[in-house]
């Protein structure tokens, strides 16, 4: 998952300061590792200077916290061209296909939709891992073998998501 | 074999005041495998049994090539099943009391084939599906896998064109369904046959050439063509 097409995601609603980026990036996506101050500035600052936000201020006072971004028509468009993109099924997919899902959810896009787009990329994934298991010698196969479940825990996993998108959205938006 | 076409054209069923089908629009083309995926009551099993010519639609049409399923009567529906389409279940559904080989002989034998016409092409698909040595056991004394690959046989004796497979893999372990799957599909490629296969277990659709969704009676795709 990039930090970057994130903080786009949770700027896309209304305009909102670094600090308070931080804080929604950190409640919805941080439970393993939060974002540094720098990181969130940083990160900013690169999508300013790549015309995807722009910043209003500073407003009176100091400090770039004052400093209030907002998502510019391109940024819209690279977010939502990330959003609708398949992941390349790899294991250990979960956060960025859980950013998707919740980023789609706040902004009232279609998840069930990305779901199923990253559905068919995993069956495409796991037909051409089932030529391979069967064609190949144990040890390459026993390979095959290991993606094939990574990959169908994560699709067991969007069918439950999918399943239960509407508490997702009761949730996240409260 | 050539196998025919088997579509169907805005199918609806229902049962008393529940819409199980709606609309539904399938073609399954001769020797493709068809993956038919969407959560528990959806109504899956419901479309596979329009299709089988087991349940007929309330509304739309099924075809078999140029035959149309949906408006043949209960007897010459029981004689398509018996001789066009062959189905498995997630239980093997086997007769217990019958020896294994006996058991996929049943079709041809009640379609009138000769014994010995009929033991030999069991012999084959046994020995096809990893079951030589099997054929005189009861079901009873068969695995959970060797008992769903003798339900295979039975399926595909009479080279049906049109295969049926709702959950196939449903009681068994990975191992073991794996095992049923690679033979199935290799068997169904091997004659020429299409095959419908329900299933919500991923791997098992994985088998499939491609797969249809099918959720609250409607049925989509996962991605929009």
């Amino acid at each position: 998952m990039t930090v970057s097409t994130t903080l786009l995601g949770l700027l896309e609603p209304e305009p909102s300061h670094g600090y308070e980026l931080k804080r929604g990036y950190d409640s919805l996506f941080g439970a393993d590792r939060q974002l540094s101050f720098g990181q969130v500035y940083g990160t900013l600052n690169r999508l300013e200077r790549d015309g995807l936000v722009t910043a209003g201020g500073p407003a009176p006072g100091s400090g770039p916290d004052r400093k209030r971004f907002a998502i510019t028509p391109d940024g819209v468009a690279a977010l939502e061209e990330w959003l609708d993109r398949p992941e390349p099924p790899e294991p250990h997919l979960q956060p960025v296909l859980f950013a998707k899902v919740v980023l789609a959810v706040l902004s009232g896009r279609p998840a069930a939709r990305y779901l199923d787009t990253q559905r068919a990329a995993h069956l495409e994934r796991m037909r051409s891992l089932n030529t391979q298991r069967r064609s190949s010698r144990l040890t390459e196969s026993l390979t095959a073998e290991y993606g094939l479940f990574h990959l169908e825990a994560d699709l067991r996993w969007m069918d439950l998501t999918a399943a239960r998108l509407d508490q997702l959205a009761a949730e996240v938006s409260r | 074999m050539t196998a025919a076409t088997l579509t169907a054209r805005a199918v609806t069923k229902t049962y008393g005041t529940t819409t199980a089908l709606h609309d539904a629009t399938v073609t399954i083309a001769p020797g493709e495998i068809l993956a038919v995926l969407g959560p528990s009551g959806s109504g899956k099993s419901t479309l596979l049994h329009c299709l089988g010519g087991v349940l007929r639609p309330d509304a739309g049409e099924v075809w078999l090539g140029d035959l149309r399923v949906d408006r043949l009567g209960e007897r010459a529906r029981t004689v398509l099943r018996r001789d066009r389409f062959g189905f498995v279940f997630q239980f093997g559904q086997l007769v217990p009391e019958l020896p294994a080989i006996e058991n996929a002989m049943l079709p041809m034998l009640l379609a009138g084939a000769g014994w010995p016409e009929t033991r030999r092409r069991a012999g084959e698909l046994f020995d096809r599906l990893g079951l030589a040595g099997l054929a005189g056991r009861r079901p009873g004394e068969l695995s959970g896998g060797q008992a769903q690959r003798v339900a295979v046989a039975r399926a595909l004796i009479a080279r049906p064109d049109v295969l049926f497979a709702d959950e196939p893999t449903g009681s068994l372990d990975s191992l073991a369904g794996q095992q049923v799957m690679d033979l199935l599909v290799d068997a169904v490629r091997a004659q020429g046959a299409s095959l419908v296969l329900v299933t919500h277990e991923a791997r098992v659709a994985a088998c499939a050439d491609r797969e249809i969704v099918v959720r609250d009676g409607q049925v989509g795709t996962l991605v929009e063509s």
